[in-house]
């Protein structure tokens, strides 16, 4: 019995470690009838809570180093080699500090707040396709699936800026609100030009139409056409604001507003919202490269031997990498500029890609020589055009001159 | 165009931390405890006792003449003087502190005890690890934890200690040729014949 049910574990991580269907199925045999729905089900939420969470712990360190070079200075490096444990050390002062809730609280809501924002950011990887096999349910509507549960963690963090009473908190609530409702819509909007070529709101099933390579060489990624580039970007940066990262983090803008929702928060509830806040960016770098990079596909075609699991690791990492360097780089924006540029420029270039998406659609059928170009040119014109023209007209006639103090000298 | 400035900035981050990698005038950072950057010959902290010779309780240059004392704004220091003359280095009497104490806790670095004294004593360290347990015995430094020798002083500020040193020579010099004079002075008045002193009504100078 004990031998059987080693065997079985044995060739469950063999099976997933190699990219072969079903790898719980064996296992599940060894099990009594009764727990096996829920073994099932367990089987498949322990690997998101054991990955995912490391990744976060990874990434701070990551962060924290590549913002450290990019200012020029070491960044941690006492606890461990190059200062690998800091997540740790990290961790530890997190879980040994004092919970403190203010007095004048809505004691509850304060409670509930970090914990309903970690559900609905863990229950998004459950449509997430990690891997050939590795999508704990595939159920055909799952971007919708991904949206809805990503849209309440406004929700949460309106539930945390208003229990804390302090004027802060409140605040940097209202502004995740007016910035995450914003810049769902150019977010949604950039997805359904995918829906619309793949044909499928299903995530495992777009990423299969991502599979083959033109000429054996370059993959069928959605992000080499010209609607998916301009998709990706525009996917790319509505995900920042989405996540609260840098340029977008004026919800937790320290220069004004101290830490927006987070500034009564302290120890492990802090640490709960900074999880989920990471978490979140995962989620939503993970749909990323299952809407534009191909999922878990290889790049290359000789490359396909490695597991496909790692290839969507590997794509993940790469755009937080991204965002970390973002962060490195561009200071925050005002709100006003925020709203502006969400509703100004995100949402027409959005709705403008959807009309490219649909002209590379309807000329797909174009067969003469030299057709790709053409169409190439004809969506880059497209979309370029109205780029350039928005461009000029948001940045309007303002010249940077010499700042001339009249009080201050 | 619109983006072209992010283009640039992410360009300049990014040789910024490729460059921390190799270039070493980018990375600039001291790592402290295990390296450290000699102090600048300008700096200063707290005051220390300047002693020549090689007892350090011999060869200190105060006087206890207190004036240091009366002049401190915040009152760090407190000197108990000596009652009587001891021997110095080179085995000339003088007057020395029984009781030389600097708060470093009280004391604000003004270097008001260092320009006032008259015997080049007091000087400012540059020594600025002097975390302790002890907050109030730990920082109450006595004159042997004061007492620093004047290599220590040419280590720390090499071209002021220099001037004092020549400032040291020249008034020794004067002294001493000061001394020789009067010596010579008294030998030849005690060597002639002494004269009847003239007496006469005194005339004012009016």
């Amino acid at each position: 019995m004990i031998g059987e049910f080693f065997k079985g574990l044995f060739l469950m991580i063999w099976k997933a470690a190699t990219d072969q269907p079903d790898p719980k199925a064996d296992f599940l045999q060894v099990l009594p009838h009764a727990i096996r729905p829920v073994a099932a089900v367990v089987l498949s939420i322990t690997p998101i809570m054991i990955v995912f969470p490391t990744l976060f712990a990874i990434t701070t360190w990551l962060e924290r180093k590549g913002l450290g070079r990019i200012q020029n200075r070491f960044g941690p490096n006492r606890v461990g080699p190059c200062g690998l444990f800091q997540p740790v050390a990290d961790g530890l002062k997190m879980l040994t500090k004092e919970d403190i809730v203010p007095r004048s609280a809505d004691k509850v809501v304060h409670f509930l707040a970090p914990v309903a924002l970690l559900i609905p950011t863990l229950l998004a990887y459950a449509v997430l396709p990690c891997g050939r096999n590795m999508v704990p349910i595939n159920i055909d509507a799952g971007i919708l699936f991904f949206f809805a549960v990503g849209a309440s963690t406004e929700l949460s963090i309106f539930m945390a800026g208003w229990s804390s009473r302090n004027k802060y908190s409140l605040l940097g609530a209202m502004r995740a609100i007016a910035q995450m409702i914003s810049y769902e819509i150019p977010l949604i909007i950039s997805t359904v030009t995918v829906v619309m070529i793949a044909g499928s709101l299903s995530l495992v099933e777009i990423v299969s139409r991502q599979e083959g390579y033109i000429f054996d060489l370059v993959p069928r990624w959605y992000v080499f056409t010209p609607w998916g580039l301009a998709g990706f970007v525009i996917f790319l940066i509505a995900s920042l604001a989405e996540s609260n990262r840098s340029p977008f983090d004026i919800p937790e803008a320290e220069s004004e507003i101290i830490a927006g929702h987070l500034t009564e928060y302290s120890g492990f509830k802090y640490a709960l919202f900074f999880l989920a806040e990471y978490l979140g960016m995962f989620a939503m770098s993970g749909l990323a490269v299952t809407l534009f990079l191909g999922g878990w596909h290889a790049p290359l075609p000789f490359l396909e031997w490695v597991p496909s699991y790692v290839w969507f690791l590997a794509k993940l990492v790469a755009l937080v990498c991204l965002f970390i360097w973002i962060r490195g780089t561009v200071p925050r924006l005002r709100v006003d500029q925020l709203l502006n540029f969400a509703w100004k420029f995100m949402l027409p270039m959005a709705l403008i890609n959807l009309v490219v998406a649909a002209v590379w659609h309807f000329t797909a059928p174009w067969s003469f020589a030299g057709a790709i170009l053409w169409r190439w040119l004809l969506c880059a014109v497209i979309i370029a055009v109205p780029y350039v023209w928005l461009g000029r007209a948001l940045s309007g006639d303002k010249k940077l001159t010499q700042r001339t103090y009249r009080y201050a000298d | 165009m619109l983006g072209e400035g992010i283009i640039k900035g992410m360009a300049e981050t990014a040789r910024n931390f490729i460059g921390s990698y190799h270039d070493p005038s980018r990375l600039t950072t001291v790592e402290y405890p295990e390296e450290k950057i000699p102090a600048k010959e300008n700096a200063r902290n707290f005051p220390f006792l300047v002693f020549d010779g090689s007892d350090p309780m011999k060869g200190l240059r105060c006087v206890a003449c207190q004036i240091c004392e009366k002049e401190c704004p915040p009152q760090c220091i407190y000197i108990v003087k000596d009652t009587a003359k001891k021997p110095d280095y080179i085995g000339k009497l003088q007057f020395q502190p029984k009781t030389f104490d600097i708060d470093i806790s009280v004391c604000m670095s003004c270097q008001i005890c260092v320009e006032v004294c008259p015997f080049e004593a007091i000087k400012m360290d540059t020594n600025f690890e002097l975390s302790n347990s002890d907050r109030f015995g730990g920082l109450l430094l006595d004159k042997h934890e004061l007492a620093k020798s004047n290599d220590y002083y040419h280590k720390i500020h090499a071209t002021e200690a220099s001037e004092v040193d020549a400032r040291l020579a020249a008034e020794k010099a004067k002294v001493d040729a000061k001394a020789k004079a009067d010596a010579e002075a008294k030998a030849r008045t005690a060597a002639a014949v002494p004269k009847p002193a003239l007496h006469g009504q005194p005339v004012l100078a009016k």
